[in-house]
């Protein structure tokens, strides 16, 4: 109970270096950011303006570290950061940003705005300025494993029904396997087929592969509240496992922000680099199907289109994997205009979607417009993506405006359709 | 004091004055900004083309898919009044020697009626760029003061120094002198405003292509 | 010398004709109309000969020496003949007590009548005792002649603004006769020396019309100090299209290019050398291969240097380096308070748990 403003202001002093010294000195106020979120094209409201969500850490960097900024605080012209314009910027920082990082591709003096909105929840989290949604994902992900609260028992219960399924038996932990699988709890609830096809896959490949029982949540709550020090707590069981199981590669689910938490943000939450690799599963698929491994016995029909995940392709680097992952799969594969890195959110991001107060619900059917969109002109009643937290805003989406569009997992999709 | 002494003022102590403060602001601004440092990034680098600092410096000069067409004034009208800008200020012979004797550097001039339109246009595309600033929402709701004072001071030195060529409004002599000094309070205060853009986006470019760079991903 | 002006000419050779053609041009190149070169030439002919004392200060003669010397008699020169010059040391024939008898002589017959010319400035420090004519200073002298003037003519650019001797550090305390004449009309024909015609335009307009030439906020005739000599410079076209002479030997100075960039003053320089040219039309310094030095501008001579461009810094720029060494000196204390005061929030860092996100 000791979230306080001095705490917050204090980590904002910790944060900020010299990108985003360099940004805010750079930005002319051009608004060509707005163009680029989608919670400003959808709403048009300018208060969305990426930029602008980070006016409280700006008037911290100018007060903190720049000698006129000290001289405009001492004589009154720049006023401090109170408690309640946080309270105020809270919504503009978790509801209505989904770190998606579109802006960072579109300003015009290479601004990376969603690297400072990362930087600025620190200290949103740090003075106590967080969504209760986003905070009691991370409370669960804490104290019981995950952030919907799973707990092994069920996760062994899915691997007892996918080796029942499958036939093949599902190692936990194995020591010095190729993979240590991952899996975030959206899949274990919702999507248990991922783990059979991985099986099938990971068989047929010939990897060996395990689960940590201590270590199966991919998913970091802590990155998205924006708190290093439990997203270190989270990510350390991971490496933990990895590093106890001596394994060579880390699998990470598709799950877009669990991704980018153990694969970009992990070593530098620990400190230091690690022993393993981590890769993503569409990387790993995408391997298998150059090596020839990857074989389809039927292929997918009807006319789709992909939903790139901002967390693996535009910030995660996974670029190239999906597309030929699904032409392999699908006959109709509709490439839309804005893919890959260009690509809209789903609107959910960033721990967006475990807020849910009415506000934030309702912005993001709105924002999801831009994703009807999309569906419509491409004329599809299919979508494929690859993280499930993506898949289930976009369902909620889909259910909102009464569409008959169907969302599916790529790599469940493969998996239909593979070779036995 | 008459106008010939107000230009040899502005000429004098006061370039000096201007560049003196200008060059201070610039060392200490950047001094102050790129001090702060970075932490390295621990995690293993993707590599990938086109993904590092030095190609965003560049690429970012253009335009991303779809962005002409979303906002034409703020991308047609800045590369017309940047560039503009750049023509009047580095292709006009007695710019080209007053940075000559500053730096020993030279280079051709162009045609001053070229000179002259590339000023008409610079300013019709500043004023413009203005109107939008005032019609558009979003630009509407960021503005500060700030900028628009740096309009104005950026839009003082072209308009000055064309009237000046073009003999209008007032005496030659006195034209200069009110060009020279526009100049010079442009370079005062260019070091703290968002003027400093001109020093610090080739930084920002360049940590944004680095720390996505280092993930693979050109931007 | 007897009669009417044009007898005058008649005996040294000058036609009507030619007179008349003078004062058409004259009168075109004020910017009057046609019609009044006839009217010029008709009242200057029978004109009756205003009385005209002219007075030297701190002056070079240099401006006595533009009107009058000649290698051929001049209409210029002629021009003196339309006047009743009373007083003029350089030309009179008396000197001393006879000189100044006359000068007090002619205030008293013209008095409120006659047009004053003044060459030179007024030195003012010590009580003027820097410049004396028979034991009285010049500021006195000025002020006892200005009283009962008609006009004054101010010719040169010392007298119109004070010149080289005001030029820095103004040992003297020169300054320029309208500095210290307030009450008169004041007419200035600033150059170094003025342009003949000019003084002769200025003449024939007042003799013509009783009346000054319509004047310029710095009192100079608007038909001769209209127009910049850059803008009417047969050299422009080379500026216009960007080629200078670098040197006054280069390839760009043989083929007569721009001398903007060696320094010419001719875009600040509101003169008509260009049109006029110098020495009966011959050439004029920019013609002769040498940039404008802006002599008909007040304080021309600290203007920055002749031989430097318009565009560079009349100084070399001293703060420079020492802006630079200040300003990185800031920076880096700056440097070093933002990097203590980074380090000391990282100390103040305290690990948070997920109580401590509650507030």
């Amino acid at each position: 109970m000791s979230a306080s403003l001095e705490k917050g202001i204090n980590a904002l002093k910790q944060v900020i270096d010299a990108p985003i010294a360099s940004y805010f000195n750079s930005c002319v106020h051009c608004g060509l950011c707005a163009d680029a979120c989608l919670f400003y094209t959808e709403t048009g409201d300018p208060k969305y303006t990426p930029i602008h969500k980070l006016e409280p850490l700006r008037r911290v960097y100018e007060q903190e570290y720049t000698l006129l900024g000290r001289l405009k605080k001492v004589v009154g012209l720049s006023k401090p950061v109170t408690d309640d314009e946080l309270d105020q910027w809270q919504s503009l920082v978790y509801d209505s940003c989904t770190m998606c990082g579109r802006c960072s591709m579109v300003c015009p003096v290479g601004n990376d705005i969603v690297y400072m909105v990362r930087k600025f929840r620190e200290g949103m989290a740090a003075s106590g300025h967080v969504p209760d949604g986003i905070k009691g994902a991370t409370q669960r992900t804490v104290e019981i494993g995950g952030p919907m609260g799973l707990k092994w028992p069920a996760v062994a219960n899915v691997i007892r029904k996918a080796e029942e399924a499958t036939g093949l038996a599902i190692p936990v932990d194995k020591e010095g396997a190729d993979y240590l699988v991952l899996l975030s709890s959206m899949e274990i609830v919702n999507f248990p087929e991922y783990l059979e096809a991985l099986a099938k896959i990971f068989s047929k490949a010939g990897i060996s592969f395990t689960l940590a029982s201590d270590a199966f949540e991919a998913t970091n709550a802590g990155i998205q509240i924006g708190n290093s020090d439990i997203a270190k707590v989270i990510v350390s069981r991971i490496v933990d496992a990895a590093e106890k199981l001596k394994v060579k590669n880390v699998l990470s689910p598709e799950c877009g922000h669990a991704y980018m938490a153990i694969r970009w943000e992990g070593p530098n939450l620990i400190g230091r680099p690690f022993t393993f690799n981590v890769v993503h599963v569409l990387e790993l698929l995408d391997e298998l199907r150059l090596k020839g491994v990857l074989k389809m016995k039927s292929t997918f029909k009807e006319p789709l289109i992909l939903h790139d995940p901002c967390q693996i392709v535009r910030r995660g680097g996974v670029l190239q994997a999906a597309e030929p992952l699904i032409q392999q799969v699908a006959d109709n594969y509709i490439p839309i205009v804005d893919k890959q890195k260009w690509n809209w959110c789903c609107g959910g991001g960033g721990g967006a979607s475990a807020i849910h107060t009415d506000e934030a619900e309702a912005l993001r059917a709105k924002v999801f417009q831009v994703k009807k969109r999309q569906i419509e002109e491409a004329g599809v009643s299919t979508m494929v993506t690859f993280c499930a937290n993506c898949r289930i805003v976009m369902e909620e989406g889909v259910d909102h405006y009464e569409m008959d569009t169907k969302l599916l997992g790529l790599t469940e999709l493969l998996a239909e359709h593979l070779e036995d | 004091m008459n106008e010939l002494q107000f230009l040899t003022w502005v000429r004098g102590p006061g370039l000096d004055i201007a560049v003196g403060i200008f060059v201070l602001g610039v060392l200490w601004r950047l001094f102050e900004i790129y001090s702060l440092g970075r932490k390295k990034d621990l995690a293993a680098p993707r590599h990938a083309a086109g993904a590092s600092g030095l190609h965003t410096v560049f690429r970012r000069s253009i335009p991303p898919p779809g962005g002409v067409k979303r906002s034409p004034v703020s991308y047609i009208g800045g590369y017309i009044f940047h560039i503009g800008l750049a023509i009047v200020v580095f292709g006009f012979a007695p710019h080209i020697l007053l940075i000559k004797n500053l730096t020993g550097l030279s280079w051709p001039g162009l045609p001053s009626q070229f000179i002259d339109l590339a000023a008409v246009v610079t300013m019709a595309a500043m004023v413009v760029v203005l109107v939008d600033r005032i019609n558009k929402p979003v630009k509407r709701f960021l503005s500060t003061f700030g900028d628009w004072f740096t309009w104005t001071v950026t839009f003082l030195p072209v308009l000055t120094g064309w009237l000046a060529v073009q003999h209008l409004l007032l005496p030659y002599t006195t034209m200069l002198a009110l060009h020279i000094l526009s100049v010079e309070i442009l370079l005062i205060v260019l070091p703290f405003t968002k003027l400093f853009h001109a020093f610090t986006l080739f930084g920002s470019r360049w940590y944004n292509g680095k720390v996505n760079g280092q993930r693979g991903v050109p931007v | 010398m007897q009669g009417p002006l044009i007898d005058t000419l008649a005996r040294q050779g000058i036609t009507r004709r030619t007179f008349l053609k003078y004062c058409t041009t004259l009168a075109s190149m004020m910017a009057l109309p046609p019609a009044a070169g006839l009217a010029m030439a008709e009242a200057m002919a029978a004109a009756r000969r205003p009385s005209v004392i002219w007075l030297p200060f701190q002056e070079c003669t240099g401006c006595t020496e533009s009107i009058t010397r000649s290698h051929s008699p001049t209409l210029e020169g002629m021009i003196f003949d339309m006047i009743s010059l009373d007083y003029q040391e350089t030309l009179m024939a008396a000197a001393g007590h006879q000189a100044e008898e006359a000068l007090q002589a002619a205030m008293k017959e013209n008095a409120g009548k006659y047009l004053l010319i003044v060459d030179g400035s007024i030195p003012l420090d010590m009580d003027g005792a820097y410049s004396c004519i028979g034991g009285r200073s010049n500021v006195e002298i000025l002020k006892e002649a200005a009283a009962g003037a008609a006009a004054i003519v101010a010719m040169g650019s010392c007298a119109a603004f004070g010149g080289i001797p005001k030029a820095n550090p103004n040992p003297t305390g020169a300054v320029s006769v309208s500095d210290i004449i307030k009450d008169k009309p004041i007419v200035n024909i600033p150059g170094c020396p003025p342009i003949p015609v000019v003084m002769t335009g200025v003449l024939a307009h007042y003799l013509t019309f009783g009346s000054l030439p319509e004047l310029d906020d710095k009192g100079r005739p608007k038909a001769f100090f209209g127009e910049t000599i850059h803008d009417r410079c047969y050299r422009r076209p080379f500026y216009d299209q960007g080629k200078f002479a670098k040197t006054f030997d280069d390839e760009g100075a043989r083929m007569g290019w721009c001398l903007f960039e060696l320094g010419c003053k001719g875009p600040v320089t509101y003169n008509a050398c260009a049109t006029v040219k110098w020495n009966g039309g011959t050439s004029w310094p920019v013609e002769s291969g040498h940039g404008c030095l802006g002599c008909s501008e007040p304080d021309f001579w600290d203007a920055g240097g002749f031989y430097k461009a318009l565009s560079v810094p009349a100084d070399p720029l001293e703060f420079g380096a020492a802006a630079a060494v200040v300003g990185a000196g800031a920076g880096v204390a700056v440097s070093f308070a933002n990097r203590a005061k980074k380090r000391a929030a990282k100390a103040a860092h305290q690990t948070t748990t997920l109580a401590d996100l509650e507030k």
